[in-house]
């Protein structure tokens, strides 16, 4: 008998997020993804000035905050034909490489841990087994007995205090929380420490973005932050970088994989089937077709590693069948056309303000695990070697990757490649500054009526922005692609299921007043819904065409 | 902790009716426990009007609720305070505050979240600091956003109406925020113009963990909230213009101004007034204070404020790179 159950909120995510799911003996059946709220940032952009659209895109979302600010940017320096200088380029990719950083690492602990991690449990640990067990996974400090007592003392007398905040009607005790109370206490305690860190990362973008949320030194043409390209902020920012390459190497990664230890059947839960990234971490400047990145950008289809694509910008289309505006066929985004309806929610009808983005009309999974993939895919040797390893340590095949557990661990490994290659961008920044260079802004002219696009592979995914300035230079038209529209984005006028829904099908669920397997599948993607829902114009009706110059 | 003596009556009474309650649900008998209070202040030496704080520390201490909603917003609100050092966002968890609801970090989804939210405002009805994270879409009876299946308007209303105050933090919960900028397609608006409350705006996009923080402790250790200006906005954070503490106002006094982003003034820290900066009619504390632990700014980093703590500054800062 299929029974319906409704979660919303979902919890533990950026935004406003409802998932519907079908259960039939005792598995998902079907689901539906639907986000709640939507702002209308693109119509809120139309008639700006291009400049101020990186600061008012950048509040898309304060978790992945710089995010939207570097694609917009990116945006506007295609729109202007400009180059940025290498001192610029290493600066942005330093600042967006510690919002993964930041942005990852802070996902695992805080937003994804309660899914696996039963915190009640930790207070049956034994301190002494604790300490034993967290120095045989890593080389940390404050991991001895009377470290993991004082936590565990803490966690005692908060519940004993009878006011259990954030604990408050969880699901403690559920009959799939896994892990040994030792466990549960190590991370518990590898939570606050984090808690703790991350207050640093964020002081390492501050150092060239100004502050951490929502920096402010990203122009078109380059960067503001001259006057600390020297050598104080720049050893400032790699002893704080090493801190965190310390706490991935010996805390997280750990623990990421003493969790998988026990959930190994969650290799099997959660895959999707096609993935799509842009690529990342630009070596050169020029456009995005020019530009060598780090990180690579492809797509792979039906889970076959062998046949990595290179990726077209132009095959990405939006769809809106099922989703809360006029129907269309299907448009890309500098072609886009959009009309609002009422959000009157129907699962057989229309059900989500986010749209359904396609490339060659199939859905794809965007974020850790199909960088991780694509770089696997072409070859990456750092990020090929670090995959391997947790593979070996698990004992598991390559196919358990298509998974939540796989896209939980491509998060852990996509967070030691990047900060280890951060080490490189420092040495290349010190190496210019003894070469005597100090610039970081390149001229630039107005160009009158241009198209711009800025796309970057960022924490949660592919991330486009799309740019039309008109001939007085004010925006005419402004589009985002958004990783968690990819991700969390309803079914197409095919019926084909955007991928959370796809990869909830199957999940086993114990107690459907506890759906804790439904969450730690739906949290593995990490959603973002304020940055995943755009553009209406209730007001005006207005259609918006964009002409392809 | 503990309140003055001296502190408004209004909150003495809270206290004294909380402390009765506490008292009660424990199965001691009210009369008894006054008795125990007074006796116990006279041995200790302590005048009678210490009796109160007396009783509070004999019973066992709450730490004080807050229930924390998101609206329209984009959580940045909620990543600024997680920054706290002093006190750290853990000890604030954990120790100081009760922090009965708050969607990015608890544990339940769904209908455990939808109870949560449901008991914490019965439990502790009239008694807990409300902090509003978001503006309120109202269009169409506000169905642009929407929580458990209920409108963010009607939430906000039932959740202002109960607590003991609602703090704003971010210029989005404050005044409307950026999807309050023209033209407002879901015609969003600030909680206390949606909702008609008066609120304690602690505003920025997103505002310095450092005022979020002072205000909250202004109030555990001074038992009142601190004083504000017309916008709700507290003074010891907002009384100020950047401009008025900015270490760059020398450069501004001797005209020396930045002409180009990266060019020899920019090196030498010069003034930012000619690339756009609005700090000449912001005000904020960010010259002072610096963010994330003093490491650097707007200004700092070599870009103009935009004016991020004002009222309907995405529209009347803009452009960002245009000079006042």
């Amino acid at each position: 008998m299929a029974k319906r159950v409704t979660i919303d909120p979902i919890t533990r995510i950026e935004g406003h997020l409802r998932i519907e799911v079908e259960i039939e003996g005792g598995k998902v059946k079907n689901a539906w993804s639907s986000a709640q709220l939507f702002r209308g940032l693109e119509i809120i952009l139309r008639g700006r000035d291009p400049r101020d659209a990186p600061w008012i895109t950048q509040r898309a979302c304060g978790v992945c905050t710089e995010v939207h600010a570097l694609a917009s940017i990116r945006a506007l320096d295609d729109a202007v034909k400009v180059r940025i200088p290498p001192l610029a380029r290493i600066v942005r990719n330093l600042v967006h490489g510690a919002q993964f950083i930041h942005d990852h690492v802070t996902h695992f602990y805080v937003l994804h841990a309660l899914d696996w991690v039963d915190v009640v449990s930790a207070l049956k640990a034994d301190p002494k087994k604790t300490s034993s067990l967290a120095n045989a996974l890593g080389n940390y400090p404050k991991s001895g007995p009377s470290d993991f007592k004082a936590v565990q003392d803490r966690l005692k007398a908060f519940v004993e205090s009878g006011q259990l905040g954030p604990f408050t009607n969880g699901y403690w005790g559920h009959p799939d929380y896994r892990l040994p109370p030792e466990a549960n206490l190590m991370a518990v305690a590898h939570y606050i420490e984090w808690l703790r860190l991350q207050v640093k990362v964020a002081r390492m973008m501050a150092i060239f973005g100004g502050k951490n949320p929502h920096i402010q030194s990203y122009v078109t043409g380059g960067v503001t932050c001259v006057a600390d390209l020297n050598p104080r902020r720049l050893a400032e920012f790699l002893y704080y970088l090493k801190e965190m390459q310390s706490f991935i190497d010996n805390v997280y990664i750990p623990d990421v994989l003493a969790v998988a230890s026990f959930y190994k059947d969650w290799g099997k839960i959660g895959g999707t089937t096609n993935f799509l990234a842009y690529g990342n971490f630009p070596q050169n400047s020029g456009a995005y077709k020019e530009e060598k990145m780090f990180m690579p950008g492809g797509v792979i289809f039906n889970r076959n590693i062998g046949a990595v694509q290179d990726l077209n910008p132009d095959k990405i289309t939006e769809e809106v069948t099922r989703s809360w505006y006029e129907d269309t066929p299907p448009l890309h985004p500098f072609k886009g056309v959009t009309k609002p309806i009422t959000p009157k929610y129907d699962t057989e009808g229309k059900y989500s303000f986010f749209k359904a983005p396609r490339y060659e009309g199939k859905p794809c999974e965007v974020g850790p695990l199909a960088q991780v993939l694509i770089a696997y895919a072409r070859g990456h040797k750092k990020v090929k070697r670090v995959v391997d390893a947790v593979l070996k340590h698990l004992e598991i095949p390559a196919t358990a990757l298509f998974s939540t557990l796989g896209r939980t661990a491509a998060r852990a490994i996509e967070s030691k490649v990047i900060a280890d290659e951060m080490v490189s961008w420092v040495s290349e920044a010190v190496e210019r500054l003894k070469k005597g260079d100090t610039k970081t802004v390149a001229e630039w002219k107005w160009p009158g009526e241009a198209l711009g696009m800025g796309l970057i592979d960022v924490p949660r995914g592919a991330l486009g922005h799309w740019i039309h300035q008109d001939k007085n230079n004010k925006i005419a038209n402004y589009q985002m692609v958004v990783p968690s529209t990819w991700n969390l984005g309803p079914r197409d006028a095919k019926g084909q299921l955007g991928p959370v829904e796809e990869s909830l099908i199957g999940t086993p669920v114990a107690d459907p007043k506890r759906p804790v397997e439904i969450l730690r599948t739906v949290h593995s993607f990490d959603p973002c819904i304020a940055c995943g829902v755009h553009v209406i114009d209730p007001v005006t009706n207005e259609v918006y065409k964009f002409k392809v110059l | 902790m503990g309140h003055e003596a001296a502190t408004g009556r209004e909150v003495q009474g809270m206290e004294h009716r909380e402390i009765l309650e506490q008292v009660e649900a424990k199965g001691l008998n009210r009369r008894d426990f006054i008795k125990l209070s007074t006796m116990v202040t006279s041995v200790l030496g302590l005048a009678p009007s210490m009796i109160p704080k007396v009783a509070e520390a004999m019973v066992a201490k709450k730490r004080p609720t807050v229930i924390w909603l998101h609206f329209a917003e984009c959580t940045g609100c909620s990543e600024a305070f997680i920054r706290s050092t002093y006190p750290w966002i853990d000890e604030l968890v954990l120790e100081i505050l009760n922090v009965a609801y708050h969607e990015t970090i608890m544990a339940p989804s769904g209908e455990a979240a939808e109870k949560t939210l449901h008991e914490a405002i019965k439990e502790y009805k009239g008694r807990y600091l409300l902090v509003c994270e978001g503006a309120i879409p109202t269009k169409d009876g506000g169905v642009y956003g929407r929580i458990g299946g209920r409108t963010m308007l009607e939430i906000a209303k039932e959740a202002t109406s109960h607590a003991l105050a609602t703090i704003c933090v971010g210029t989005c919960a404050c005044f409307g925020g950026v999807q309050a900028a023209a033209p407002n397609p879901t015609k969003a608006k600030g909680v206390g113009e949606a909702t008609g409350v008066k609120t304690i705006n602690i505003s920025g996009c997103p505002p310095n963990v450092i005022n979020m923080v002072a205000t909250v402790v202004h109030y555990l250790l001074l038992g009142k909230l601190p004083k504000l200006d017309d916008n709700g906005r507290p003074l010891f954070a907002y009384g100020q213009l950047i401009h008025d503490n900015c270490p760059r106002r020398g450069h501004y006094e001797a005209q020396e101004f930045v002409k180009k982003f990266g060019d020899e003034g920019a090196k030498k820290g010069w003034c930012l007034y000619e690339m756009g900066c609005k700090g000449p009619e912001t005000y904020n504390n960010c010259s002072l204070v610096l963010f994330n632990d003093g490491t650097n700014w707007p200004i700092g980093a070599g870009h103009p404020c935009i004016g991020c703590s004002e009222p309907d500054f995405w529209d009347n800062s803009a452009p960002f790179y245009e000079p006042l």
